[in-house]
């Protein structure tokens, strides 16, 4: 009896194993399995993939992933060699060096690039082959309160000078006049413009040199710009913390990237009238005027697909030229230069905004932070210079020392993934 | 082909075989694993397969001064919490102990902080939190107190997480310390009210050294959590400002998932794994001397 019923338990069991397996089987259908950010540009997509399904037949499993997550499943997969991951949003300037390295991208040789600005696909190439689709740009922007400088009597400052004097007028009431990230890492990103317009970089030719004097005075401009004028907390704020600050109308002037421009005039996350927003230039510094403008999304696909020709077809799909424009109409900058010459474009999109695009396109500088595989651990490495210049409101004087100390731990990382001097 | 009999004479195998294999699976293989990585150099960065490297990862998160000062933070984030949820949840305990109206709906409540899902409960304190539009700040400046940076500044960071985790953990402490009280018997209190104890003896002298095992099996159950405490301080501040937050479970998921450097995250969770075993064995032994 007793045997009876095992063998009854382990059919039993058997049966759904093997029913899962029947129902599979006469699926012929191609599928594939796309992994995509919460960006708008990834939001954008999904409502559309039944069209692009209905059109190829070809069965599309999409996931949907806040960046930072994002780039960690894609590693995990990749670096455990488990992926099933076809096609997915990456982001060129943050993993793009690391993924290349290790063979995880599928090369896009037969993509046709010709419509995007050439040094946007040479980020994402190497020994001649293509692995990226550029996708999205940003650049460094200000936003501000028009209500408020009108109030103060003062107009929108076009270079550093003008730019500490309007944060100074401008704090009062409850209201910081300046704000701008101040949270180690991801303050790097929106610091760079500053670092550059005081004539510093991060690499030169692949060797840190952030402790240059025009760096440190970058550094303590800054670190004096947030550190007085700043909301209290700025050290361990970011973009998602600054944000609703501006959205509370407590924020005179913010300086973040460019993607952010239709959540903060979104009348039902706001309580400032969009009327009063404005957009500017980020304002010029003594010894340049470039903000980053950068390609801070692309697409790829995985080296790994089992279905390559599914895979790029999805690919050509998603980063078509008429995608591109309906992207661009929901204030998405693209990277397509068909998308920005449009009619339809030009007339809807902000005015302001593109005119800051306009600015960024011509003087702008292509990175944002230091290009190099472990780009992670050497943004918290500058993240530390930064903190310390904000909590010292930009006085300290360790900051040449640390900034030294940090530069020779960014070159050790430089070495130790043989990137150190070149490519 | 099985040959008959083999079920029978092997049943006692066979049964557990699934619970087991599930445990060597999906438990000893990933720590045996860590314990592996944690010899190698493995960094996705360099692009390298990985190479034995001995003690190499050890020694670099060794002098590595964010490990010394993560070690620091997670023993002092535990203790201060964990003993705040033992005394917090005693108290509440007793005051559950005695029959009151409301007794029920009172239980009820308290329940509610432990089945609420821990990131959204960082996202909403943070809400609290903030230094410039936050509920707390505004509570102060009303009474007239100066504000604080909370969770913004390198000086309170670690105690307003404390908070969070003490407003969230103190209900299980009461729970398990209340069951522990409804098993104690009755005569040593009849004899204490003949001997004419009053209440304050009686809670000293009487009570607290019965419950003291069921406190201290409390206190490990939470301690071992709270040293290995991830998603509020990950939700909440990420381990900043700067690296003011950042504890061992931190430290080690920056190195995995933001460094890409295995070798040393794995490390790093080896000493973590022998710091939480360690203290397990701490407390049950002074667990021990109580039961005695």
């Amino acid at each position: 009896m007793k045997r009876v019923l095992a063998v009854l338990l382990i059919v039993s069991l058997s049966f759904a194993v093997f029913a899962q397996g029947a129902t599979e089987a006469p699926a012929k259908q191609q599928e594939i399995r796309v992994l995509l950010a919460n960006h708008p540009y990834g939001e954008l997509l999904k409502p559309l993939i039944p069209e692009f399904e209905a059109q190829t037949g070809i069965k599309v499993n999409y996931e949907s992933l806040q960046e930072s997550q994002l780039t960690q499943k894609l590693t995990t997969e990749f670096a455990t060699g488990s992926s099933t991951v076809d096609v997915f949003m990456t982001r060129p300037l943050q993993e793009g060096l690391l993924f290349i390295k290790n063979g995880w991208y599928g090369s896009l040789a037969k993509y046709d690039f010709s419509d995007y600005p050439a040094a946007s696909v040479e980020l994402g190439r190497k020994d001649g082959v293509p692995y990226i689709v550029p996708l999205v740009i940003e650049w460094q922007v200000m936003y501000y309160r028009k209500d408020l400088f009108k109030k103060a009597g003062i107009s929108v400052p076009t270079n550093f000078v003008e730019l500490e004097a309007a944060a100074k007028a401008l704090t009062k009431d409850g209201v910081a006049g300046f704000g701008s990230r101040g949270k180690g890492a991801a303050a790097v990103t929106q610091f760079s413009s500053y670092l550059y317009n005081y004539g510093g970089l991060y690499l030169d030719n692949n060797v840190a040199v952030f402790d240059t004097p025009e760096a440190i005075d970058g550094f303590r401009f800054y670190g004096r710009l947030l550190g007085t004028y700043g909301p209290q907390g700025i050290a361990s704020m970011s973009w998602e913390n600054l944000m609703p600050v501006f959205q509370a109308g407590k924020l005179a002037m913010w300086t973040d990237a460019s993607v952010f421009l239709g959540q903060v005039v979104d009348p039902t996350k706001t309580q400032i009238p969009a009327e009063d927003i404005g957009v500017a230039q980020l304002p010029a510094g003594p010894k340049g005027d470039s903000p980053f403008i950068v390609t801070s999304w692309g697409m790829a696909m995985s080296s790994k697909s089992k279905n390559p020709d599914a895979a790029m077809q999805f690919l050509n799909w998603a980063t078509s030229k008429e995608l591109a424009v309906q992207g661009m109409l929901s204030n998405i900058p693209m990277s397509r230069n068909s998308a920005w010459a449009n009619e339809t474009v030009r007339k809807n999109m902000n005015a302001e905004l593109i005119a800051t695009q306009a600015h960024a396109a011509k003087n702008g500088y292509p990175l944002d932070r230091p290009f190099m595989s472990a780009v992670g651990q050497a943004r918290d490495l500058i993240g530390e210079v930064i903190v310390e210049a904000i909590n010292t409101k930009g006085t300290s004087t360790r900051l040449p020392a640390l900034a030294t100390e940090k530069v020779k731990a960014v070159n050790e990382l430089l070495k130790a993934d043989g990137e150190y001097g070149g490519k | 082909m099985i040959k008959s009999g083999f079920f029978e004479r092997n049943l006692k195998y066979l049964f557990p075989l699934p619970a087991l294999l599930f445990v060597l699976l999906l438990m000893v293989f990933p720590v045996l694993y860590t314990l592996f990585v944690s010899f190698t150099d493995w960094t996705l960065t360099s692009g390298r397969p990985m190479k034995f490297a001995g003690l190499g990862s050890y020694l670099k998160i060794l002098g590595e001064p964010r490990f010394l000062d993560a070690v620091g933070r997670t023993f002092y984030f535990t203790i201060g919490a964990v003993l705040a949820e033992a005394v917090l949840g005693t108290t509440i305990a007793l005051v559950l102990n005695r029959e009151f109206r409301g007794k029920n709906t009172l239980k009820f409540i308290l329940l509610l902080p432990l089945v609420a899902t821990p990131v959204a409960v960082g996202i909403v304190f943070n809400l609290f939190y903030d230094p410039t539009i936050g509920f707390l700040n505004y509570i102060l400046s009303i009474l007239g107190l100066p504000q604080s940076g909370w969770v913004t500044a390198s000086s309170t960071v670690l105690p307003s997480l404390m908070l969070v985790d003490i407003w969230q953990w103190t209900p299980m402490i009461s729970l398990i310390v209340l069951a522990g009280m409804a098993g104690l018997s009755n005569e040593p209190y009849e004899s204490a009210k003949v001997d004419g104890a009053t209440s304050a003896q009686t809670f000293f002298h009487i009570t607290l050294p019965m419950v003291m095992p069921t406190i201290l099996t409390a206190i490990i159950l939470r301690a071992v959590d709270a040293l290995k405490t991830y998603d509020i301080i990950y939700a909440m501040t990420g381990g900043g400002p700067g690296y003011s937050s950042e504890t061992l479970n931190i430290l080690a998921y920056k190195f995995s998932f933001e460094y890409f450097n295995m070798g040393q995250a794995s490390s790093i969770l080896v000493f973590l794994f022998f710091i939480v075993l360690l203290f397990s064995l701490g407390v049950t032994k002074i667990r021990k001397l109580f039961e005695l």
